[in-house]
């Protein structure tokens, strides 16, 4: 595509609208808001065709024309992207909606949808010279920059909280990265991190990378649409920790209508959920107001959640309020039985941020929120084996058996039962 | 009190490229109006025009977040360090 300019005019700041040259910065001169790529549309739409984004890979660099990548080098991929639209009729039925999807992001390469913002920050960050991947992470992103950075042939740098156990810094100690650990809070870290970030020329994905970073999450949306057979939805529930990918789904809709890949019509409602132990986004919501009162410790399970100083969460109540969604918070218990629910109902193991991502989902639907006609998809972007500590004692196991079937028919006659008719169905 | 600011990147032209800066004041807003006063320009950086800080700056004592102490009044104390952190988003 060398015979077409560039399609990245520049950075722009999402609240006042100061445009700056392209660069690692993330932060507006002017305001200090956050800044954002800024396409030209006109050579977008050149190539951005439904027909040339379905000959694309099956990875989400089939919109790599809607993504501020243009080195002629390949992208870093692992295969990210395009996982599974899966239509939920069990789980539909409980909550008594026919239309209900789960987009199952938790099946991406290193298990959550931050391979998506991951690998568009690594591509570019490798295409700039960088040497050095970095983030602030504790659990999910961690994962992410250290694969990539391994993948990609950089420096990983992950810098933690040393109070993570050791079986949380495992699954990324095995890429090797340079493991910094800090004696300090998760929101300390991510400081500190951005004071580095200031200092030493170095890409951190989440702080100076962020701008191509965070377009990666737009994926997620344009696959949705494309896998309902390049159709909106009514509505979509998103998980909100930073409130960043929320922002970026809203700007993914209006790129798709704005380049005629669906027609002009009503929006999806988008609906945040949150855990009330971190929930300075509802709160805002709830109370009218789009003033984020920052939270100071943080206390839930759904840890890739517990961002307590949320920076887009002030963008993602105006956006909740102007589509006509809401952004709820659910109790502990709910996110748990809402990852058990998911579970049984669809057979799809989430981490604790799709506990509560279902809960909102139940619990808006037993508010009576929806007819049952409405598509709803609710974003799932984790997978459980990630929290699995946080189902400890959930499930009482059984004393064990001899293995005999007279010790089976002794230890379980309801099994065995004539009259229990599920276990007794002939499968012909 | 003389206090040490530390500039974030994109404020940096504002003091010629230093990183930090020695400056007085008794409170937060007290250190951040002085600051204004030898290297203008922070003010409007840092303020919404009714007063408050912009929502997307954060200005820690030390070690803690001003707005969980008492915000601008928040008191200063000699050598403390004042840092300006643009807010940082990109989950976990």
């Amino acid at each position: 595509m060398s015979h077409l300019p560039p399609r990245v005019r520049a950075l722009r700041c999402r609240a006042c609208g100061t445009e700056v040259p392209v660069g690692p910065v993330h932060v507006c001169e002017q305001c200090f808001g956050p800044l954002e790529v800024a396409y030209d549309y006109a050579v977008v739409a050149r190539t951005a065709t439904r027909a040339a984004i379905e000959a694309g890979p099956m990875s989400m660099w089939r919109y790599h024309m809607l993504l501020p990548y243009e080195d002629p080098a390949p992208p870093v991929t692992l295969g990210e992207g395009m996982t599974p639209l899966v239509h939920a009729p069990r789980l539909g039925e409980v909550l008594g909606l026919r239309h209900l999807y789960i987009k199952n992001d938790s099946l991406n390469p290193t298990n959550s949808f931050k391979d998506r913002v991951v690998s568009v920050a690594t591509s570019w960050a490798r295409a700039r010279g960088f040497q050095v991947l970095g983030c602030a992470s504790t659990g999910n992103l961690a994962n992410a920059v250290a694969a990539y950075a391994a993948r990609a042939g950089l420096r990983g740098l992950v810098v933690i909280p040393d109070d993570l156990e050791p079986n949380k810094v495992a699954p990324t100690a095995v890429f090797a990265p340079e493991l910094v650990r800090v004696h300090g809070t998760y929101d300390e870290v991510n400081r500190l991190c951005s004071e580095l970030a200031d200092s030493q020329p170095w890409g951190f994905c989440n702080i100076n990378l962020r701008p191509f970073y965070s377009e990666g999450s737009k994926t997620l949306t344009f696959e949705t649409v494309e896998q309902l057979g390049w159709r909106l939805p009514d509505e979509i529930i998103i998980p909100v920790a930073s409130g960043s990918q929320f922002v970026k789904h809203h700007k993914a809709i209006e790129e798709l209508v704005d380049l005629g890949l669906v027609p002009d019509g009503p929006r999806p409602r988008l609906t945040g959920a949150q855990a009330l132990g971190c929930s300075p986004v509802a709160r805002a919501f709830a109370s009218g107001s789009d003033h984020i009162v920052p939270v100071r410790e943080p206390r839930t399970i759904a840890k890739s959640l517990a961002i307590g100083n949320p920076s887009d969460g002030a963008d993602v109540v105006r956006l909740a309020r102007a589509s006509g969604g809401v952004v709820v918070a659910v109790e502990e218990e709910q996110i748990l039985e809402g990852m058990e629910l998911l579970a049984r109902a669809e057979g799809i193991f989430t981490e604790t941020a799709g506990g509560v991502t279902v809960a909102v989902l139940k619990q808006l639907a037993e508010a009576g929120r929806w007819t049952g006609d409405e598509t709803v998809v609710a974003y799932i972007t984790g997978h459980g084996l990630k929290t699995v500590d946080s189902l400890s004692g959930r499930t009482e196991l059984a004393e064990p058996i001899p293995p005999s079937l007279r010790a089976f028919r002794r230890a379980y006659p309801e099994l065995v039962n004539p009259d229990a008719s599920p276990w007794r169905a002939s499968t012909g | 009190m003389a206090v040490t600011v530390r500039v974030p990147g994109p404020l940096r032209r504002l003091t010629a490229g230093a990183p930090e800066v020695q400056i007085e004041g008794a409170t937060v807003a007290e250190a951040l109006r002085n600051l204004d006063g030898r290297f203008p320009g922070f003010a409007d950086r840092l303020y919404e025009p009714d007063g408050q800080l912009k929502q997307f700056v954060n200005v820690y004592r030390n070690d803690e977040d001003v707005r969980f102490a008492s915000g601008l009044e928040t008191a200063l104390e000699d050598g403390d360090d004042l840092s300006i952190v643009p807010a940082v988003a990109g989950g976990r």
